[in-house]
């Protein structure tokens, strides 16, 4: 197959896998549902074997061998190491700073990684009601890093958003210090087209890759502020055959 | 203890119009068979309670029954919107839909707090988020310990408590297992419970993991085999995820919505 890339895979497949690539083996993982579960799962058949995924419906240690539809599919129970009660895996296991990774998708990210996932427009009289919070405000108030997964558009990348359903890093440096969140927040952004990263001083998010065949302009474009591009800006390494195949056997495709 | 009686009867008995309800199950052993019994039997605004409204409560609010939702995430898990609750909050289709709205670990300590018997619970969350503009029951705390600025939340006491679960025995205890969910805190919260079960049996096994809700801690006990499709209930179903994607196109219009209703509820 040959996409408007040129190449043998699509941009979701590409974004896919350089998500899968950020998890570490070992870690423990907050998986939300959707993109970041996909990533989470090849990430299980790649690179980290070890990883362990844990679910806001209180599995903990799942090894489902398809992506799940939800957070609570029968086969995330029956895989996992424990599973505990709601109530339990947010006080007893997130609240703490036990788990290593959150992994988020985002109907809208600004240019400090706060993200919305609750209205489009005013709160009042939304244009678009979303399905709002979930466990999303305390996976990226709480876990020691948070990872976002979100296809790359101005409609998504926004200078601020709408509603702050999560938190980044607020409107700058200090502020989850101030705010006494202890996680150290988003420290990357994959999309379709590249890798972000917040700036260590700023904190503000700066392009750090390009997938194969985008081109900075295209980045820029599908940003809704002025786009910073790291000084090394690097290339991402294409999909192996490998990564692809296991993405496929994961997605049926 | 809890009196085991036919579901129509026990809605009748427990569900009354304009109080507050909590019917929970994450994902898992979510109670249709007693929401579609509230709709059959016409109740009007009703606080529903529940963590992740799902098909459930996106039916209740199609059809009615509510005046005000108290929830966390709205949404159909992994395939996107719920129309119904959408439209209520965009449009006020049927009715206008007041909300107060959590996080997942916001409601999850409410409830434990409403089971605790303690008026609030504290928690590290929702700070710098943009819902504690947006919903009074969200105020921030000081630790009298330490100082710490940290989040209260005040206690979920719903009027009545729906549950559904594996198995209960004929005295009403009761035995779920698998994804556990708020189940026990929704009920031991609650004011009047029901459970729904896919099976009354003489005697409950032993099942690692299980939890029970022993029947003295129950109001009534209705059999609903089948009763938490299309979510499942381990051991006895699995999630009907084909039924899910299609409630997307079955939800999304009006008609199409009140149409599917009046066929498979009413």
């Amino acid at each position: 197959m040959t996409t408007d890339l040129g190449t043998d895979y699509t941009s979701d497949e590409m974004m896919t896998v350089a998500a899968a690539r950020r998890l570490r083996d070992g870690q423990s993982c907050f998986v939300g549902i959707g993109l970041p579960s996909t990533a989470a799962n090849l990430a299980r058949r790649t690179n980290a074997p070890d990883l362990v995924l844990i679910y806001e419906s209180g599995t903990i240690g799942a090894k489902p061998d398809l992506p799940p539809l939800s957070i609570g599919d029968g086969v995330l129970a029956e895989t996992a190491d424990a599973v505990v009660s709601v109530p339990e895996i947010f006080n007893y296991w997130l609240q703490p700073g036990r788990i290593d990774v959150g992994f988020l998708g985002a109907a809208q990210i600004d240019r400090f990684g706060n993200i919305n996932t609750t209205v489009i427009g005013p709160y009042d009289d939304p244009k678009v009601r979303l399905p709002g919070a979930g466990g999303a405000p305390e996976i990226a108030a709480s876990c020691r890093e948070v990872t976002v997964i979100v296809r790359q558009s101005r409609r998504a990348f926004v200078e601020r958003v709408d509603f702050v359903t999560s938190v980044g890093f607020g409107s700058g440096p200090g502020d989850r210090e101030r705010l006494g969140l202890r996680g150290s927040g988003p420290r990357t952004v994959i999309t379709d087209l590249g890798i972000l990263e917040p700036d260590p001083v700023g904190c503000e998010l700066v392009l750090t890759h390009l997938h194969p065949g985008v081109t900075l302009d295209q980045a820029r474009a599908a940003t809704g502020w002025e786009l910073a591009a790291a000084p090394d800006l690097r290339e991402t390494e294409p999909p192996t055959p490998d990564e692809l195949a296991a993405l496929r056997r994961l997605t049926g495709r | 203890m809890a009196t085991v009686v036919p579901l129509a009867e026990a809605v009748a008995e427990l569900v009354h119009d304009g109080e507050s309800v909590a019917m929970e199950g994450f994902t898992h052993l979510i109670p249709y068979a007693a929401g579609h019994e509230i709709i059959r039997q016409g109740r009007r605004d009703l606080t529903l309670i529940r963590m992740t409204p799902d098909l459930l409560y996106d039916q209740m609010i199609g059809m009615g029954c509510a005046r005000k939702l108290v929830f966390s995430w709205g949404g159909n898990p992994g395939v996107g919107s719920l129309h119904r609750f959408r439209d209520a909050v965009q449009n006020r289709w049927p009715a206008p839909l007041e909300i107060e709205e959590h996080s997942h670990a916001g409601i999850a300590n409410a409830y434990v707090a409403g089971a605790s018997g303690l008026p609030f619970a504290v928690l590290r969350g929702y700070r710098g988020t943009d819902l504690p503009a947006h919903t009074a029951t969200i105020k921030p705390i000081t630790c009298p310990f330490t100082g710490e600025e940290l989040t209260a939340v005040p206690a979920i006491n719903p009027d009545v408590a729906v549950v559904h679960a594996q198995r209960a025995d004929r005295r009403g205890n009761v035995q779920l297992w698998g994804i556990t969910g708020v189940q026990k805190e929704a009920v031991l919260a609650a004011r009047r419970s029901l459970v729904t079960v896919e099976e009354l049996v003489d005697e409950l096994e032993p099942r690692p993991g299980a939890i029970v809700l022993p029947g003295w801690a129950i109001t009534h006990v209705s059999e609903a085999p089948g009763g938490s499709h299309p979510s499942y209930s381990a051991g006895y179903s699995t999630r009907d995820n084909d039924f899910y994607l299609a409630w997307d196109e079955i939800g999304r219009d009006r008609e199409t919505f009140v149409a599917w209703m009046k066929e498979h509820v009413l």
